[in-house]
């Protein structure tokens, strides 16, 4: 079942992971809002947080398709070919669902029965 | 029915929650299935799959930590890697709507089921449009697609071979659909073409960590745009 050579880790070291992984990224999505009050009486950061989420939206979209995969052809074909359906889709019809099936059924497709295309 | 200012809503919270939610599910749970047959297949125990989702409840970083535990990585070195792949979380608090949202035990959930797709869904339109149950329905509900996801994976990841590949690839086309609407929401194109340059430019210059290279970027362009507009002013 392992993929690895490796002894199985203990209970006790996964433990430990968990508490410390979601203490931290409780702490970065927690303690700003501590600031929060202060930043928005700010007219330039609510300027600020008024341009933001386009751009973070962006950038995530960026990730994702960077992410899942190497960055070969054969692996950004499918990713262009089902973002680009996606994209057409949205623009022409406005509907979410439609648009997302749409989408990932163009990439299932193409990485599932063309050969040399991956995820 | 009413909602948090008393006045009759339309429909329950939950329910308006769930067509907001119900999209990110259809890229969550495939996400998440993925995840919990990772966590079977590489030899730990099936629980662990909604132990990870459900307290760290942070996508991209679970699946980097089941290659970290397998290799036997210090926890230092897992302490740096969370607090890397989720600093870009600290931003999400000048726009996510916790100010909506009542009760000392709600604002406790509110900030720690703050992911991604969370943010998605509340932050590119007004905050008058939420109210608090509407907000925690939608985290709950999308708290409950990756964990169920998970656990559905670790349960059936032992007898099903993956056989269909790429389901996954929903979650990218709905966050395709929600730039383009925050694209839409936004007034100027800018904000976005320097969003797409910063992108390209982490990915070639640290692909490891595009997320958070290309967001300080973004951001540190953005705010020294803005001191510039004051300083016209």
């Amino acid at each position: 079942m392992n993929f690895y050579d490796e002894p199985m880790p203990d209970a006790g070291y996964l433990a430990a992971t968990v508490a410390i992984a979601a203490t931290i990224t409780f702490a970065l999505r927690a303690v700003p809002f501590l600031l929060v009050e202060w930043l928005r009486a700010s007219a330039s950061i609510r300027h600020f947080s008024r341009r933001m989420p386009a751009g973070l939206m962006v950038i995530l979209l960026a990730y994702l398709l960077h992410a899942s995969g190497a960055d070969t052809a054969s692996s950004l074909v499918p990713r262009a070919a089902g973002a680009l359906v996606t994209i057409g889709l949205h623009l022409k019809r406005g509907n979410a669902l439609l648009s997302v099936f749409a989408g990932t059924a163009t990439f299932v497709v193409l990485v599932n029965a063309v050969p040399g295309l991956n995820p | 029915m009413n909602d948090d200012e008393g006045r009759p809503a339309a429909q329950p919270p939950w329910r308006t929650a769930l067509s907001d939610t119900l999209p990110m599910g259809a890229g969550m749970v495939p996400l998440g299935i993925t995840f919990g047959v990772l966590v079977v297949h590489s030899g730990l125990a099936w629980w662990w799959a909604p132990a990870f989702s459900g307290l760290i409840y942070a996508g991209s970083l679970e699946f980097l930590l089941i290659g970290l535990v397998l290799t036997a990585t210090p926890l230092s070195a897992i302490a740096l890697t969370t607090l890397l792949v989720n600093a870009r979380h600290v931003f999400y608090c000048l726009s996510f709507p916790l100010h909506r949202v009542q009760g000392r035990l709600g604002r406790l959930y509110a900030r720690f089921a703050l992911i991604d797709e969370a943010y998605a869904l509340t932050a590119s339109r007004p905050a008058e449009t939420f109210t608090s149950r509407r907000i925690l329905w939608t985290q709950a509900q999308l708290h409950s697609y990756w964990v169920g996801g998970g656990l559905l994976g670790a349960l059936l990841g032992g007898v099903v071979p993956a056989s269909l590949r790429g389901l996954e690839f929903a979650l990218t086309a709905l966050f395709t659909v929600l730039a383009l609407e925050a694209i839409k929401a936004g007034a100027e194109i800018r904000t976005p073409i320097l969003a797409a340059a910063c992108a390209l430019l982490s990915g070639w210059l640290a692909p490891g960590q595009l997320l958070l290279v290309a967001m300080s970027a973004f951001l540190a362009v953005l705010a020294l745009s803005e001191l510039l507009r004051r300083a016209h002013a």
